[in-house]
């Protein structure tokens, strides 16, 4: 319970002695709250270490490819294919082996898990930020505001995702559309996938925001004076950081799968910068022969999302600790 | 602002009354209320909403609150006292009528002169555990009415202000830091108390302060909240539906009843000869700590309160009432001395035989 151990103490409540009991007992915020019991649970440590290497690797990645001695994830070298044009396997100078261009797998996995950070982490935050302002805004004023808002989620959740990324993928994947202004990559995929995602969080948040604006202190607020922002920014929005978080933190591996996908099908992040979609796309046709080309990515997007989603239910448990476990 | 004690019967008022004549300090009420009406709506539709009634939760309020009194607002569940409260805060809009405070009608105010109006008005919530945002400290929670409105912005001010506040409502101010939860449901209410008490209020409204609270702990915020109005010469309102709580506290006690004003007068008239079948079972209701008193007839009410959506026509207590006559269901009665000090809406008040038989004890 979130009463925590402080209400615990013997001699507490009432009376006047409050006065002296409890100088002993320190304060414990609910971050600190928090953190003890995030500490207990094991498998949410594990997945947040993992998480915080694959970042480090991410962001340090032409470091670590120099320290293992690898190739840059573009450096083609036909002298690693054989006579059939078919790629090498694993060895000691390329650990994941080469694809059939003769680059380095272990370095395009590395760099491609750069692209999939950056997807999940900015595509997430993005939704995040557009989802707690709408659902917010939505069930703060109810109303007209609230009946707007929410058909525009009906009508964002409604538009096929996968069909309109296909469909900028086909149209503009050669020279671009609208002058050039489209272009399939990275920019692309962040957009449709927070075009895709944010309606999510909204929702969530209106239900929230609805029950938490008739609680009291939303109405004492408002009889001392506060503005309608304020009330939102400062005693709402709070009351919202642990559901939006774990909301977040299980919405991250989603979006990366998500950009896989997109790029397996062609439309997110093209050849030669590497990702794990399209890497895994152009392993299929040879997966009999090169099977390494596939399976590193298939297990570096396996333990990435798998790590995002168990950090999110440590989190969960964590922050909302009356959920069931 | 803070230095400026509230002299319940002195210093000129800072706004003079734009709708009323002024009026000299010392006779102008703080608050008056007049045919104060609020209906919520009750809409059936989820896009294409119609309105199909409305729940008549406050209908036709009229009543004046004198500078550095205690007014008590009882009645039962539901009939609209709450509702009172938030209308004269100005946390809910008025259907129709008017509030006025200090002569100036704050009904339609808006933005800046709103704000400076809710400087002078506070309230005290009735869940203490609602009305305590979770996720803040004590001590921005207490500081939040500076933060509002911009005072005591000098480093290590504010603490000292909201510290010296938890000293004065009986909290370690020590406790500055600490979350809501780690506190009891009293110390909770002292919290609240502190935070009305910021802005050093002409007026405190108290909306049922003590009935989430243990018995054993009502009397100390009931006592914290008597304290602070001597000390700040607040004017307090104070609502409730414990008859004994409010005798304790109120020098004028209003009862409600479904929305409308029945019965109002001085704490001691009413108590002693309650006029209103209405007022009289309530006070007939209330329990005895007496052990050899064995209860006279107890005039308890039948049936439940009829539905404030659907009140019945004329006096609206004519279908539970012991003595209603079919004039009852036809004329609405109005609020009329009846020769005993309070103003009471019936056709056939009590009289003095009757309001012995049902036990109440002016004594007790």
């Amino acid at each position: 319970m979130s009463v925590g151990a402080a209400e615990l103490v013997p001699g507490a409540p009432g009376g006047l002695e409050f006065l002296e009991s409890r100088a002993e007992v320190a304060a414990r915020s609910p971050l600190q709250l928090f953190w003890r019991r995030f500490r207990q649970d094991r498998v949410a440590k594990v997945s947040l270490a993992v998480i915080l290497l694959l970042i480090v690797i991410a962001l340090a990645a032409p470091l670590v490819i120099k320290i293992f001695g690898l190739p840059g994830p573009n450096v083609e070298n036909p002298n690693l294919t054989d006579q059939f044009g078919s790629p090498l396997g694993p060895s000691s100078a390329h650990p994941f082996g080469v694809d059939s261009l003769g680059q380095d797998v272990m370095s395009r996995t590395i760099y491609g898990g750069r692209v999939a950070l950056e997807v999940g982490i900015i595509g997430t935050g993005i939704a995040t930020v557009i989802g707690v302002l709408v659902g917010t805004l939505a069930g703060f004023y109810r109303g007209w505001v609230d009946t707007l808002l929410s058909r525009l989620i009906d009508v964002v959740l409604s538009i096929p995702i996968l069909l309109l990324g296909l469909g900028i993928g086909a149209a503009c994947a050669v020279r671009g559309c609208i002058k050039g202004a489209i272009q399939p990559g990275l920019g692309v995929i962040i957009f449709l996938i927070s075009l895709a995602t944010w309606p999510y969080t909204a929702r969530i948040v209106r239900g929230l925001v609805l029950s938490l604006r008739e609680r009291e202190f939303v109405e004492a607020s408002r009889g001392l004076g506060a503005s309608d922002a304020r009330i939102m920014l400062r005693e709402i929005l709070p009351n919202l950081a642990a559901p939006i978080i774990v909301y977040a933190s299980l919405q991250i591996p989603t979006n990366i799968l998500l950009e896989a996908g997109l790029s397996f099908l062609g439309v997110g992040i093209r050849p030669p910068t590497a990702s794990w979609g399209n890497m895994i796309a152009q392993a299929t046709p040879i997966f009999n022969t090169a099977w390494w080309w596939m399976v590193f990515p298939g297990i570096a997007l396996l333990i990435t999302v798998l790590a995002f989603n168990l950090l999110g239910d440590g989190l969960r448990d964590a922050l909302n600790p009356r959920s069931a476990r | 602002m803070s230095a400026q004690a509230p002299d319940p019967f002195g210093g000129a008022p800072e706004r003079l009354a734009t709708t009323a004549p002024p009026v000299p300090d010392a006779v102008q009420p703080l608050v008056q209320v007049r045919d104060l009406v609020k209906h919520f709506p009750i809409t059936r539709g989820i896009i294409f909403q119609r309105k199909i009634g409305a729940v008549r939760a406050v209908d036709g309020v009229s009543f004046d609150v004198r500078r550095g009194e205690t007014l008590g607002i009882v009645g039962e569940t539901g009939c609209g006292k709450s509702t009172t409260a938030k209308l004269i805060m100005r946390l809910q809009k008025p259907t129709s009528g008017q509030v006025r405070f200090e002569g100036q009608d704050i009904t339609d105010l808006r933005g800046a002169d709103m704000k400076a109006i809710r400087r002078e008005m506070q309230m005290i919530f009735q869940d203490p555990y609602s009305s305590l945002n979770p996720r803040k400290t004590v001590g921005s929670i207490i500081g939040e009415p500076y933060a509002i409105h911009g005072l005591k912005r000098e480093k290590g001010e504010r603490k000292r202000a909201v510290q010296e506040l938890m000293e004065t409502v009986g909290l370690n101010p020590e406790h500055y830091n600490r979350y809501p939860h780690e506190f009891s449901g009293g110390q909770r209410q002292r919290i609240g108390v502190a935070r009305a008490l910021a802005l050093r209020p002409k007026l405190l409204i108290a909306d049922e302060p003590v009935s989430a609270l243990d018995v054993s702990i009502q009397a100390q915020v009931l006592n914290l909240l008597r304290d602070m109005q001597r000390r700040f010469g607040l004017t307090l309102i104070f609502i409730a539906h414990d008859l004994s709580v409010v005798r304790h506290m109120c020098d004028r006690v209003a009862v409600m009843y479904l929305g409308k004003i029945v019965e109002t007068g001085s704490g001691d008239d009413l108590y002693a000869f309650p006029r209103h079948p209405y007022t009289g079972a309530l006070l007939s209701a209330v329990p005895v700590a007496d052990p050899s008193h064995h209860g006279s007839e107890r005039r308890l009410l039948s049936g439940d309160v009829p539905s404030p959506a659907n009140p019945p026509k004329a006096c609206r207590f004519h279908t539970r009432c012991p003595k209603a006559q079919e004039l009852c269901s036809r004329q609405q009665p109005q609020l009329e001395d009846k020769g005993s000090g309070t103003l009471t809406a019936c056709h056939f008040p009590l009289s003095r035989e009757e309001v012995a038989a049902i036990g109440v004890r002016s004594a007790g």
